[in-house]
């Protein structure tokens, strides 16, 4: 008997993840800007005002430093608050709650404090909406050491990592790219909006999962940039390349062991990432790779990522430096294949 | 201190330029976005905050200004650019992303800078305080002349940036004015869910400066407060926070549904839009006849025109240029 498909966006997935956990447990709630009667400016909260209430999906005023500060201290003493800050590039305010509380707290109490706490936020650009909108710095949040962070490439993983995020004990940063999310107005990839179990499931932190099998040329990526990738090897595959596409869901915890595994069986590596390109993503993914064993290259790996420079607004400039399946194209075919 | 019919005027028309300006970014804005509405399609693409309805905040303050007084605005910064002066040529290139462009393309609508009348302007909520704090130490330390203006909204005034940038600024007694523009609703909270006074110029005392509130969306009366405030400023007395009821006619930004007004409010702000009433009572007072009415209307309408259609007809910067200005 076939199953029926049940096709969620990312955001609906992030609800309902969230809604079956405060069913569970009594002690998650939800705060942030716009979470309660508008659901959320991306939609990750839709619905759940009306079923849990203003007391446990709580609008707060504009006050990250507080919101945050008070995420730490509720679950600190034994909650499990879940925060909405909606632009990753709003989180400069209140920073300090984050990695020198949030992040710390476990170690600095030699583990006798949890602070389960989970950050949704959204990333990335595309859409021309400017440099301090339009960012990813997930790789500042992974190199923060205490902090996990979760960057889901489509709605079935979003829900499993998103209740696995809320029932860790540990701070867990959500980061959800809007070109995924499942918003019209921001022009939704196809591809992240998938079957969901309605029922509650697992997605473990820290296993990267290869959504394509290849033998040439392993292509790693997360988030938006895995759909980029799968483009690409669709491309590849017409010239004659065949490409394994990994990814890799979480960043902290990285599944090093396969993307090793990955490239032991290609020979050829290619990392693709939105965040800046320099002390990032990129490089962490690569040095896991060539710390390990150099010997397994069949060729120096190559990077797309976001050129060092801030975003900028202009259509023209943004589109050019933004990675794409193009881009990956290019840089498959230069490994003379 | 009463403004001058000439102020008055100024201000009305200043108003009419931004009002007519914000109607037809309105129009392009939606270029390419239907029938389906995605924010990256179009000649304007991105996110657009506009400013209909809180023009009288911009005008009452900007006709006391010079160019070398500072402003720091916020994501919602049109009214008050034009209120200042910013070249409206190359502000509306800026947010067609061109070349011509006040940044080349770089910065688009929520970033507009024109160090040529001392704006700036950020994304980022309640970012501007602590630049205008800055400014103005700047000014009394090379005792230099000008003031710095920080707009915000009232969402802002529960930023912790606003609190610090009030303390310090009264500290060191610099010549800041502090302006709330209270449109009553961040994105969907309202103000009276988020903030623990009725009115933001209660904590000033707090901080130890003058907190006025003007009611009514009134050029005007924010002309006098403004006035005030300003003198003191430059007389070295020290900061001022003006707390401005004012209206916001459209959504947070286009595209907002704005499910989240109580029924009627909508209507009810539209009836007591600040142009309307402003006109009716010059016309009424004889300061303004029809036929002054009229060509400041032409006027105003063929200065915004010129600046859409030098920004159309400019190009984008090549793609490449993407990589300069990182460093200057």
């Amino acid at each position: 008997m076939a199953i029926k498909e049940r096709k969620l966006t990312i955001a609906r997935a992030m609800a309902e993840a969230t809604a079956q956990e405060m069913r569970n447990d009594e002690t998650v709630f939800v705060m942030g800007e716009d979470v309660g009667p508008l659901g959320g400016v991306f939609g990750n909260t839709r619905g759940l005002v009306d079923e849990f209430g203003p007391d446990r999906v709580r609008d707060t005023p504009i006050s990250e430093t507080a919101f945050m500060g008070a995420a730490v201290g509720a679950a600190s003493d034994g909650m499990r608050p879940i925060v909405e800050l909606m632009f990753v590039d709003f989180f400069g305010v209140c920073f300090d709650a984050i990695y020198n509380n949030m992040a710390k707290n476990a170690y600095f109490s030699g583990g006798n404090v949890k602070v389960p706490v989970v950050l949704m936020t959204s990333t990335g650009g595309g859409y021309s909406d400017g440099g301090q909108h339009s960012q990813c710095v997930y790789g500042t949040f992974a190199h923060l050491p205490g902090m996990k962070v979760v960057v889901p490439s489509n709605a079935y993983d979003a829900k499993g990592m998103m209740i696995a995020a809320i029932r860790d004990d540990n701070p867990v940063i959500f980061m959800y790219h809007k070109a995924l999310q499942g918003m019209g107005w921001l022009g939704t990839e196809p591809g992240a909006t998938v079957h969901v179990p309605e029922e509650e499931y697992v997605v473990e932190f820290g296993k990267a999962k290869t959504v394509r099998e290849g033998s040439d040329v392993t292509i790693v990526s997360l988030g938006v940039g895995v759909h980029h990738s799968l483009k690409a090897a669709k491309q590849l595959e017409e010239k004659g390349i065949s490409a394994e596409v990994v990814d890799l869901r979480t960043l902290v915890p990285l599944d090093r062991d396969h993307i090793f595994e990955s490239v032991k069986k290609t020979g050829r590596l290619v990392v693709v990432d939105e965040d800046y390109q320099s002390f990032g993503v990129t490089g962490e993914i690569i040095t896991s790779v060539v710390e390990r064993d150099v010997s397994i290259l069949k060729a120096p790996p190559k990077r797309i990522a976001y050129p060092d420079i801030p975003i900028p607004f202009s259509p023209v400039m943004e589109q050019w430096a933004l990675p794409n399946p193009t881009k990956i194209v290019e840089a498959c075919l230069k490994f003379n294949i | 201190m009463k403004p001058s019919v000439e102020q008055k005027l100024w201000m009305y028309e200043h108003m009419f330029v931004s009002r007519y300006y914000e109607e037809t970014i309105e129009k392009i804005y939606l270029e390419g976005k239907s029938p389906v509405f995605n924010m990256a399609k179009g000649p304007i693409p991105g996110e657009m905050h506009l400013s209909n309805g809180q023009e009288p905040c911009a005008v009452g303050v900007c006709a006391h200004l010079h160019d070398y007084d500072v402003i720091t605005a916020t994501h919602r910064p049109h009214h008050q650019a034009i209120a200042k002066g910013v070249d409206l040529k190359k502000m509306t290139a800026e947010i067609f992303g061109k070349k011509t462009g006040l940044s080349g393309g770089r910065g688009g609508h929520m970033h507009i800078f024109d160090p040529d009348v001392s704006f700036s302007c950020s994304g980022i909520v309640g970012q501007g305080l602590g630049p205008a704090v800055g400014a103005a130490l700047s000014r009394k330390l090379q005792n230099k002349p000008g003031v710095a203006i920080s707009y915000i909204g009232e969402g802002a005034a529960n930023q912790g940036a606003f609190h610090e940038a009030l303390n310090l600024a009264s500290v060191w007694k610099l010549p800041v004015i502090f302006i709330v523009e209270d449109n009553a609703w961040g994105i969907s909270v309202s103000k009276e869910t988020a903030t623990s006074v009725p009115q933001n110029a209660m904590r000033a005392q707090g901080y130890g400066m003058p907190g006025v509130f003007v009611p009514g969306n009134d050029p005007v009366a924010i002309f006098e407060a403004a006035g005030e405030a300003i003198e003191r400023a430059r007389n070295g007395e020290g900061p001022t926070l003006l707390d401005l009821e004012t209206y916001r006619l459209a959504g947070h930004f286009m595209g907002d549904a704005e499910g989240y007004r109580p029924e009627g409010e909508k209507e009810g702000l539209n009836k007591k839009d600040p142009i309307l009433l402003f006109e009716k009572e010059l016309l009424a007072n004889k300061e303004l006849t029809h036929e002054q009415n009229e060509q400041i209307k032409i006027a105003a309408r063929a200065r915004v025109d010129e600046a859409v259609e030098f920004a159309r007809n400019s190009d984008y910067a090549p793609a490449e240029d993407a990589m300069d200005c990182v460093f200057v």
